[in-house]
């Protein structure tokens, strides 16, 4: 009934949608982030009537518009590839998924891609007032697309607000306010675009900074720098609080990946928080998996059990409690879940099998079965345990989790000093005196989007190898096309994405050097 | 109230939103248009630079408009976006990858630096504007010729050839369709570019496009269309949504739907009037009555497609396997969700209009293309 799959298709839509989810995600934040700053800038314009901060506007905007187009160019193959590569998933669960995508495009693609035209031509042919709103909508428009989009993110990570139709053989959605309150949704929304933001404000700053290495512009990169410099201090402590409250709740809705994230094998109580740590090979394993141990760390005592059960004695549940039970927390054992994810898929395929007979009486007390809240919450919660070969194989990648996640905080504390430097010295007066800290303002432009895009990593890698957490795994979400084709694709799009990266930065550098239009 | 709406209501009023998006869509492929022919049309490089920025100022609409038309076919017809996508590869990998290389064509062309070269871009213009009308007039034309697949007892799609969307393009039916589409757009763009442009010589030469984009668009046209009245079609029983082929299917729709008929014939009149009164009248306002007449014809094409039951992506593997408006919905509780986020729609409708006349008050002329800052 389901077709088993060549691993090597799934790699490769993999790596697919990989590729193209990363190009993406290195244009998007600056649109997210720089959207807001020229709308704050702008709106100084408009109060103030100053000449130079139309000026200063016009600058970023042009730089925004280089981004802008290649990130919507990015964007509608990630779309349209749910459908194209993944057509199984998009059955299982598209009666949920698609509805934030459709949403997203009504409500926030129109709105930005209409008032995008106005904002870059209506300089001269709409007023002052209507212009600043323009600029704001696009901001709004710009940022209600992503909340859509991670609404959607934040299902698969944590699916709820639906439930299963033996008929349709499709998860169909109950409630729209769970999908769209999902915890998950709200933090991951939070998070990303407080992220996007500091990203937006970075690039701002580091250019800035560039001017004054130069001793060029040196007006419009002080105003630069202040707004960059404000935005990106409250932004980055955003990210931190944010940050903090999604793993709080990835400790609860996503236990495997936070253990991961954490690099923890054995649950335990007063667990320390790593702050640094190297992980090496040991001979020790589970199943067939190698258990990764710490060669070097420095750990916080307590802390991590503090932050996600509120004191030093909670428990932090490790790898090993999820994949043999732990009795006394009530969780169970994978080999058991898997059991009753056969359970749970034998009693469809029955299901089925009445149907394309006609067995009235079979199908009736199969449908009670469904019904019974007992056999949705025991049996058909794991349904995509029954896919799962090994118990080990629903342990993500420790070292990939753990370095992300761990490499991205250590970013983030960085960022809160970058952006509290700038505005320190910006207001002592001495922020063109000191070289040093330009060079790293300058130097740091690519930090945050190495940031951002490790958060995707954990993100999507620390799920494995769930495509829906516990219900579908990635293997049985793919479309049965042939792995050829996704590989010729793959490169026609790898070649095609590096070369308008490469466009797109040289197009960049281009019009820093030139510098506003005077 | 509402909870007496049902789902074949909904199914309904779904398919009729998708019909709409599509012929907007249809519509705003004037863009696409203008871009065909960017090579031969203009005869110097500051009438190339009008007629690029022209289309450049609403490239965004058609784009968003394809997006939207997606988003709201995977969330009202899902199993339509997993059996045509995930099946019909190539046909939708070559339609995204040439609506990719327009997005960043417009803004990057004319920028300094740009490593790969304003002729690169611009040929992303044209390979966009030729084959982004003809490969989505193609992919619509298989919602009447049917395409080579199976569902399982899991709704999982097997695609039956190993085209994978390719075979598509064998069928002349098709390609008449994808042929007329594209033509379309190219009379729209032209239409448009006399509505926009301020450039006497330039509208000398679009005048005489459009007869020369006219002959071949009414040949597929008609071919497509006669072809569809006589050819046989997919009929689902409305109560046990069996499959049947009925001959004659979809001139039996247009004889019991009257109203879409009407609709039908109305649209072709208008996009002959909207051509007749610029060729013959020297009328500016061409591309408004072709435009309406576009969205009326193709509104309807798509009603004969999926109403009346129907089938309106027919398997020719597997006739079972076909899918209708019922059977590749979304749930009632979604389709219910998504309407009311559909009454949003006419706000949009209305932001766009204000803000599409605030940047149209006057013509582009090539005093405009030597000041303004933003140009591409």
């Amino acid at each position: 009934m389901i077709d088993n799959i060549d691993l090597s298709l799934v790699d490769w839509s993999r790596a697919q949608f990989a590729l193209t989810a990363v190009y993406h995600w290195l244009f998007v934040p600056l649109t997210l982030g720089l959207s807001f700053i020229l709308a704050i800038m702008e709106t100084i314009y408009v109060k103030t009537g100053k000449e130079e901060w139309r000026r200063i506007t016009r600058f970023w905007m042009t730089l925004f518009g280089i981004n802008f187009a290649i990130g919507v160019a990015t964007g509608i193959i990630l779309e349209f590839e749910f459908g194209t590569n993944w057509s199984n998933y998009s059955w299982f669960v598209g009666d949920i998924f698609g509805t934030p995508l459709a949403i997203e495009g009504i409500l926030a693609f129109f709105l930005e891609s209409t008032f995008v035209a106005v904002m870059f031509f209506g300089w001269n042919k709409v007023n002052k007032k209507f212009h600043l709103v323009s600029t704001w909508l696009v901001a709004i428009g710009a940022n209600l697309s992503a909340l859509w989009i991670l609404v959607a993110n934040a299902w698969m990570q944590h699916p709820v607000g639906m439930i299963f139709n033996p008929d349709t053989a499709r998860n169909e959605m109950v409630n729209f306010w769970a999908v769209l309150f999902n915890q998950v949704a709200v933090d991951k929304f939070l998070h990303t675009i407080s992220s996007s933001f500091l990203l937006a404000s970075m690039f701002v700053l580091g250019i800035s900074a560039w001017y004054l290495i130069r001793k060029r512009e040196e007006q419009m990169a002080k105003r630069s720098i202040l707004i960059a410099g404000v935005f990106g201090l409250l932004s980055s402590l955003m990210v931190a609080y944010t940050g903090d409250e999604s793993a709080r709740t990835v400790s609860k809705v996503q236990p495997v990946k936070f253990a991961s994230m954490e690099a923890l094998y054995e649950g335990k109580n007063n667990a320390g928080l790593i702050a640094f740590g190297i992980l090496k090979d040991t001979d020790k394993k589970i199943g067939g998996k190698k258990v990764r141990e710490f060669a070097f760390k420095i750990q916080i005592p307590g802390l991590l059990s503090v932050l996600t059960g509120g004191d030093n004695d909670s428990y932090v549940q490790g790898l090993k409690d999820h994949i043999s039970g732990n009795e006394k927390l009530g969780i169970i054992s994978t080999p058991e879940k898997m059991q009753r994810g056969k359970y749970a898929r034998d009693v469809l395929t029955s299901y089925k099998r009445a149907r394309l007979i006609n067995d009235t009486a079979q199908i009736g007390a199969i449908k009670n079965v469904f019904k019974d809240k007992d056999f949705q919450n025991k049996y058909f919660r794991y349904f995509g345990y029954a896919s799962i070969d090994k118990p080990e194989d629903v342990i993500p990648n420790v070292t990939v989790s753990f370095y992300s996640f761990h490499l991205m905080v250590v970013l983030g504390f960085l960022f809160i000093m970058i952006f509290s430097i700038a505005l320190y010295l910006l207001f002592k007066g001495t922020i063109s005196d000191n070289k040093w800290f330009l060079w790293i303002a300058l130097l740091s432009i690519p930090l945050p989007y190495v940031a951002s895009e490790l958060g995707w990593l954990l993100t999507e890698i620390g799920r494995q190898p769930w495509i829906i957490q516990d219900m579908m795994t990635v293997s049985k979400a793919v479309s049965q096309i042939s792995t050829g084709s996704v590989i010729t694709t793959f490169i026609l799009f790898a070649v095609l994405f590096t070369g308008l990266l490469i466009s797109e930065v040289s197009i960049m550098l281009k019009q820093i050097k030139t510098g506003p239009k005077h | 109230m509402t909870a007496m709406i049902s789902q074949a209501f909904l199914q309904h009023y779904w398919w009729i939103i998708i019909s709409i998006l599509a012929s907007l869509l249809v519509f705003l492929m004037f863009v696409q248009g203008g871009q065909s022919m960017i090579y031969s049309l203009p005869k110097n490089n500051t009438q190339k630079t009008m007629i690029v920025n022209t289309m450049g100022r609403k490239w965004e609409f058609t784009f968003t408009t394809l997006v939207t038309f997606g988003g709201a076919f995977f969330a009202s017809f899902p199993l339509f976006y997993a059996t045509s996508f995930g099946g019909a590869y190539w046909v939708w990998i070559a339609i995204l990858f040439s609506f990719t290389i327009q997005a960043i064509a417009y803004e990057f062309r004319s920028k300094p630096n740009n490593v790969l070269g304003k002729k690169t871009f611009d040929l992303f213009l044209f390979l966009n504007g030729s084959l982004g009308p003809f490969l989505i007039g193609v992919a619509v034309a298989t919602f009447f010729t049917g395409s080579m697949f199976t569902l399982n007892q899991m709704n999982q799609v097997h695609w039956a050839t190993h085209w994978y969307g390719l075979e598509a393009l064998l069928n002349v039916r098709n390609l008449s369709l994808g042929l007329a589409v594209l033509f379309l757009a190219r009379i729209n763009g032209l239409l448009y570019i006399i509505n926009t442009l301020d450039d006497e010589a330039l509208t000398k030469r679009s005048v005489k496009g459009l007869i020369t984009n006219s002959i071949p668009f009414l040949i597929f046209f008609l071919f497509f269309v006669i072809s569809l009245l006589f050819s046989k079609g997919f009929a689902a029983d409305p109560t046990t949504g069996t499959i049947t082929v009925e001959k004659f299917k979809y001139m039996h729709n247009l004889i019991q739907m009257p109203v879409v008929l009407i609709l039908f014939l109305a649209g072709i009149v208008c996009v002959l009037y909207g051509i007749g009164i610029t060729v013959f009248r020297k009328s500016f306002s061409g591309i408004w009555f072709s435009g309406a007449g576009t969205i009326l014809s193709v509104f309807s094409l798509f009603l004969i497609a999926g109403f009346n039951g129907t089938s309106f992506y027919p398997s020719l593997f597997d006739l079972q396997s076909s899918l209708t408006i019922r059977n590749a919905s979304s749930s009632l509780f979604t389709l219910k969700t998504m309407m009311y986020v559909s009454f949003i729609i006419p706000l949009v409708l209305a932001y766009i209009w204000y803000a599409w006349k605030a940047i149209n008050t006057n013509k582009i002329t090539e005093q405009e293309m030597n000041s303004e800052e933003h140009k591409y």
